[in-house]
């Protein structure tokens, strides 16, 4: 192999030479810096839910106070992955069997665990899509990837109406996973199917109040 | 309606596997003429572009500032490409200090060495891959299976070109020359692992998929991808897909390598904002992709614990170089041009001989390979030079381009470059019948004659369209008749006309 510096410094030299005085570009941003609806309201709740089953996602609405319950019944399996800060009130209701990935759960563990549990970052209602950081009850990323079935929780106050609003929320170094509805293709003659490698099915419980 | 016999009746397409992904079979005519004999691709085509293509306007009229999103797109990516040395080198130390390890490479095969020294160093037999236009430009799967290494391509539609031997003829949907029933049997046939009697209904043929990667992904120690997007100020790589094939790629094995065009820069994280919305919009026709991963270098507990990061050459300085061509490095793969070309819904994209079909892959590939420039290729019937004239001028493909890429404009100024390189050389046909008619047109009398000459074979064919001419009229009337002559000309018409 040639110097890696031989090959830098050659490739530095010939975008310089090709753009030879080129002058620079101002950038406008004449779109919408900020979404009209604000976030939490109950438009913006109203708008994701719609945007969120239009991918075919099953979405509940609830108050703070029926979410045991809410994540309870959509648990509805042998075993179910929950990261650390997921609060302990809401476990409380579950017949699943929690595991805990404390030491880490191996990837045959996850791949062999049939849901998981988590809170979310943000949440962008005109994309319908739920935003993780891997911030408190988020887990890694590969805990919300094998389980079959993925149960979110999002609070009002974290749905935001435009993917500006979101990125402005956003600290981007942080390993973010956006996720639109559950996983799909439509490579065979542009037929849409729903769940290939991701969890297939995708539950997102909102809480309002 | 195909007809199924049950034979292993799937073969490779293109029949000969080609050793530059860039540049193969004939020139575009002469492919054209091929592909526009499979009745069943045009009819497979002309349903796939129109339903995406509906699908994309929907989308796209539901953001009143769409048109305001596209400028800033656009802006974004020529002010990336006027700093570009700044953002590369910003690039570099931002995945640096986050524990990554960034590559620089030249050429194909520069890149090419540089992730199998990677991958060979891990100790590694196979590898998994996320779609990645990029590592199929520099045909990565072949150098690495001739260092005994198995890439295994897991988007679904590229798992299927993979398996059948085939080039990818659609940016975004890279196996839609192939209906349902040639997947099945590529699958049964090729798979290894396909389940018993596996029938044709695409949710089936898609769980076959899942079973058959699911174990290669949780067994996999290293994964290769390429990158949507790249931000300098931060360091964060971006992928964007549907099926969570990426996901797994980039969340479980230990170790990862990205392969990214120079061109895919993007100066700040605000700038994601933009391209978040204009490219699933324009791509699936769909407000959000379901997956998007972001990556900075290393997350300690999380992800691949060694990353890699490759910058590519292989021909965009030389695109940047041209001040008008430039613009196709503006291109975010989005194959909405693609989608709405009346001559890509025809032909089909192995029509083009090169990985990057359609009207943004006429514009791109004889710049990435140096078209009408010494030793580069040229004229109307090389491979590549002929790209820049696969269109009618048409121009959808420059409304629709979700950066506002004038690929119109971009071919005219192609097709001059490719045929007239720099450079003394012999005058062809075209050179010599515009010289005869700059000469013809520019004298009175010339041109009465030339009338007159022209009214007599009109008056000898009595008005009927010629359809045979000797050389060189046969290069003309081989693939259209010749108009039908006027038994008098203008002038001698306007004569008559005032002496009435």
């Amino acid at each position: 192999m040639t110097a890696p510096s031989t090959a830098r410094a050659e490739m530095l030299g010939r975008i310089r030479r090709a753009l030879g005085q080129s002058r620079s570009v101002e950038v406008e941003r004449h779109y919408h810096r900020t979404g009209a609806l604000v976030a939490g309201s109950g438009e913006v709740l109203d708008l994701l839910a719609e945007r969120l089953e239009d991918y075919r996602a099953t979405v509940v609405r609830t108050d703070a106070s029926a979410v045991p319950r809410v994540v309870a019944d959509l648990l509805d399996v042998p075993s179910v992955a929950v990261p650390d800060g997921v609060p302990a009130p809401w476990l409380a209701e579950l017949t699943a069997e929690v595991r805990r990935d404390e030491p880490a759960l191996t990837h045959a563990e996850l791949d062999d665990t049939a849901a998981v549990l988590t809170t979310c970052r943000v949440a962008i209602a005109e994309t319908g899509t739920v935003v993780l950081d891997g911030g408190p009850g988020q887990g890694r990323r590969a805990l919300t990837l094998l389980p079959d079935r993925h149960v979110v929780v999002v609070e009002a106050d974290q749905v935001v109406h435009s993917v500006p609003d979101a990125i402005a929320r956003l600290d981007v170094t942080r390993p973010l996973t956006w996720i639109s509805g559950p996983s799909a293709t439509s490579d065979v003659e542009l037929v849409r199917v729903e769940g290939v490698h991701g969890p297939r099915d995708l539950r997102v419980v909102l809480v309002d109040g | 309606m195909s007809t199924f016999l049950g034979m292993p009746t799937v073969r490779p397409q293109p029949s000969r596997p080609p050793r530059d992904p860039l540049r193969w079979g004939a020139s575009f005519p002469h492919a054209a003429h091929e592909t526009l004999a499979d009745g069943q691709l045009r009819a497979n085509l002309r349903t796939a572009t129109r339903t995406i293509r509906d699908k994309r306007r929907r989308v796209t009229a539901e953001l009143d500032d769409w048109e305001q999103l596209r400028d800033a797109g656009a802006a974004i990516k020529a002010s990336a490409m006027a700093r570009l040395p700044d953002l590369l080198t910003q690039l570099e130390e931002s995945v640096t200090a986050r524990g990554g390890v960034v590559h620089w490479a030249r050429d194909a095969a520069e890149a090419n060495e540089v992730v199998t020294g990677i991958v060979r160093e891990a100790g590694a037999r196979e590898v998994v891959k996320v779609k990645s236009m990029a590592t199929q430009e520099i045909g990565l799967n072949e150098a690495l299976a001739e260092a005994g290494i198995d890439a295994i391509e897991t988007d679904l539609a590229e798992r299927i070109v993979q398996l059948a031997g085939d080039q990818p003829s659609h940016i975004l949907v890279p196996a839609i020359h192939r209906n349902r029933e040639e997947i099945r049997e590529i699958f049964t046939h090729r798979m290894g692992d396909a389940p018993e009697g596996l029938s044709s209904e695409p949710r089936e043929l898609a769980m076959a998929a899942r079973a058959h990667l699911r174990a290669r992904f949780l067994r996999a120690e290293v994964a290769i991808s390429g990158a949507n997007m790249a931000i300098a100020e931060t360091g964060t790589v971006a992928v964007v897909e549907s099926e969570g094939n990426g996901r797994m790629c980039l969340t479980l094995p230990r170790l990862l390598v990205t392969v990214m065009g120079i061109e895919k820069v993007l100066p700040t994280a605000r700038d994601l904002e933009v391209f978040l919305q204009l490219l699933p919009r324009s791509s699936t026709g769909e407000r959000m992709n379901p997956y998007t991963s972001m990556w900075t270098g290393v997350t300690p507990g999380d992800g691949p614990q060694e990353f890699h990061l490759v910058l590519l050459d292989n021909g965009r300085t030389r695109a940047l170089a041209d001040e008008l061509g430039r613009q196709a490095l503006h291109c975010i793969r989005c194959s909405a041009c693609l989608n709405v070309c009346p001559v890509y819904e025809h032909t089909g994209g192995h029509a083009y001989g090169s990985v990057y079909p359609g009207p943004i892959g006429a514009i791109l590939t004889p710049q990435l390979l140096g078209v009408g420039e010494p030793g580069g290729p040229a004229g109307a019937h090389d491979p590549t030079g002929s790209l820049p004239f696969a269109s009618t001028l048409c121009g959808a493909c420059f409304d629709a381009c979700p950066v506002k890429i004038d690929i119109p404009a971009a071919l005219v100024h192609l097709r001059e470059r490719s045929l007239h390189p720099p450079g003394p050389h012999a005058p062809s046909a075209t050179d010599v019948s515009m010289r005869v008619a700059a000469r013809v047109l520019s004298s009175g009398r010339a041109l009465r004659w030339a009338g007159r000459a022209v009214a007599l074979v009109g008056r000898l064919t009595g008005g009927r369209a010629i359809r045979w001419l000797p050389w060189p009229g046969s290069l003309w009337t081989r693939v259209r008749d010749a108009p039908v002559l006027p038994v008098r000309s203008l002038a001698a018409w306007w004569a008559r006309r005032s002496l009435r």
